[in-house]
Parts: structure tokens; sequence; C-alpha cells
């Protein structure tokens, strides 16, 4: 079970409270972009064992969109971040490297 | 113009650990906009009296009061009968800035589970920390009752007002019933 803390309405419940909504930071490619590059963006997915970057929502409270991250192995969340930025935070990736030295996850290290 | 009724029609549940009471009718007014911006600010606390309540409160005095229901997103309670003179004026004060004031009194039902139980109620039905060190007074929490989305506070020790959807009042009576039922003490608190 997770636990998870909002970073909208900063309550903390577990994982039922929320919804799950796929992997984080997605790039769309729409009309006018190559083949390749919408098949990467449709249906290409990182599977990680180990560190995972995720979108959730709280959908039981606020309603808000935000990231989580976490391990799909021992399924620790490393923490959660606002919906609104393209990358997880630097002070987040420091805290996932000392649990997990080496880690990587797409161009995220 | 027909005769307006709760949900329920105030039922009341005095059969188990806690009391549940279906609460008379209680106007409810949804204010969307910017918590922060004076004139939301200005509509809210002008049309109850109450301060501005803080992320995760609620500032209630009998019928009227004000819950913190996310970071754009404020609960207005009132007197069921003042609903329309309230947001008139909460509308007046919200002038030209950004916000919406909505009246949804007759889409919710409000429940009062009270009594030594109460708390042992609403954590078998709501993944949320009861425990007093996290959960006390003043506090408001948006959360689930077993299936349904429910929000609840707490006005008084030992009792809590719990708002669900109004067409889901009947299954949300049934759920304090059974989790109330006689015992069926976990004794955890």
């Amino acid at each position: 079970m997770l636990i998870l803390t909002c970073p909208c309405c900063g309550q903390t419940g577990e994982e039922t409270e929320f919804h799950a909504g796929g992997e984080a930071h997605l790039k769309r490619y729409g009309p006018g972009s190559s083949d390749i590059e919408f098949e990467g963006y449709m249906f290409m997915r990182e599977n990680p064992k180990g560190v995972h970057f995720e979108r959730w929502r709280h959908v039981y409270g606020c309603g808000k969109w935000f990231h989580a991250a976490r391990c799909t192995m021992t399924l620790e969340v490393f923490g959660t971040y606002p919906a609104q930025t393209l990358s997880p935070p630097q002070e987040l990736r420091d805290k996932i490297s000392e649990k997990r030295p080496g880690w990587s996850w797409r161009d995220f290290a | 113009m027909s005769k307006a009724v709760s949900a329920l029609g105030g039922v009341t549940w005095t059969d188990g650990i806690a009391t549940v009471h279906e609460a008379p009718l209680q106007g409810m007014i949804t204010v969307r906009g910017d918590l922060t911006s004076k004139g939301v600010i200005k509509a809210a606390t002008g049309a109850t009296g109450m301060q501005m309540p803080a992320q995760g409160t609620a500032n209630c005095n009998g019928t009227k009061g004000l819950c913190w229901m996310s970071p754009d997103e404020l609960l207005v309670l009132c007197a069921y009968g003042d609903v329309a003179q309230v947001l008139d004026g909460m509308r007046a004060a919200l002038g030209d800035q950004h916000g919406l004031a909505v009246d949804v009194s007759d889409a919710r039902a409000l429940f009062r589970v009270a009594g030594k139980g109460a708390l042992e109620v609403m954590a078998k039905l709501a993944p949320v920390d009861f425990r007093p060190s996290a959960f006390g007074h003043g506090m408001f929490r948006r959360s689930r009752l077993a299936q349904v989305p429910a929000a609840f506070w707490m006005q008084e020790d030992d009792a809590f007002h719990v708002v669900c959807f109004r067409s889901q009042a009947q299954y949300v009576f049934d759920l304090l019933k059974a989790a109330g039922q006689k015992g069926s003490e976990v004794s955890i608190f």
C-alpha cells in the first residue's frame, strides 16, 4: 500500500483515496510529428524495477493532479511534487540518490 | 413550490456505539476561486462572519461556517433559508473579481455522528488517520466513506459532521449504521 501526500492540499492518505494516472513527464507529439515520435508518445513506456515517476490524482480529496516518485519493487514513496513541472525537483532527485545510488529513469538521474 | 425536504427526512439511529442523525436542511454554497484574493475572502467572511479557514481546517459555529475544500475551493455553510440572500451578498462582494459561488444545498446530505464510538465508526469507513494527535477539533478532511466521496469535520468532541452527495445519502446512512453496530468496538483509540 502506498501512502501519498498530496502537494496541493497537504493531506496524507493511502492509495485508494487517489487514482493512478500513468507515467509522468510524457511529451506529447501530435499532428505534424513523425510516426516514430508519435509511436513513442503513444505506446512506449518505462517498466522499471526500482525508481519510477508517475502521475496521480487526489480523486476523493481536492481533485488535483500531482507527480509522485516511488520504488516499484519496495513500494517506498520517495516524495510527491506539483504537476506544473517538466522534471522532478533537484531536491527530490538528491533524496532518491541517497537511497538508490546510481538510479536513472529516462533522462533523469 | 413544493416543500423542500432533506434526503432522508431527518432520520435518526441510536441503536449502536454511536448515534447517527441526518441533519435538517443545511445551506451550502460552493465557492471557487483564488482563496487569497480579496474579493473571495470578503465574500466568504462577509457571508458567515467567520475567519478564513487555514488549509485543511474548518471554522464552524452552529449552522454557519467556512470549510477549506481545496486550494481553490471553499464550502460556505449558512442557514438553508438564507442561501439566496447570502449568495446575492457574496456575488456583490466578489464584484468583477474572478470567482464562482453556487448554491449546492440540495445536492448534498449532512449527517451528524456522535457519541463515544463516533471516532471508531469513522475510522472504520475512511482511510484517514483519526488518532487524536492527527485529527482533531476544527480539522476538515475530504476523503471517502467506503465507496463514496465524503467530507467530514469535528465541530465538538466525539461528534463528526459528514457531508456526502444527496443521491448517496441512504448508502452513507446504512454504512454508518453497519459500522456502528453494537459490540463492534475495536477500542483502538
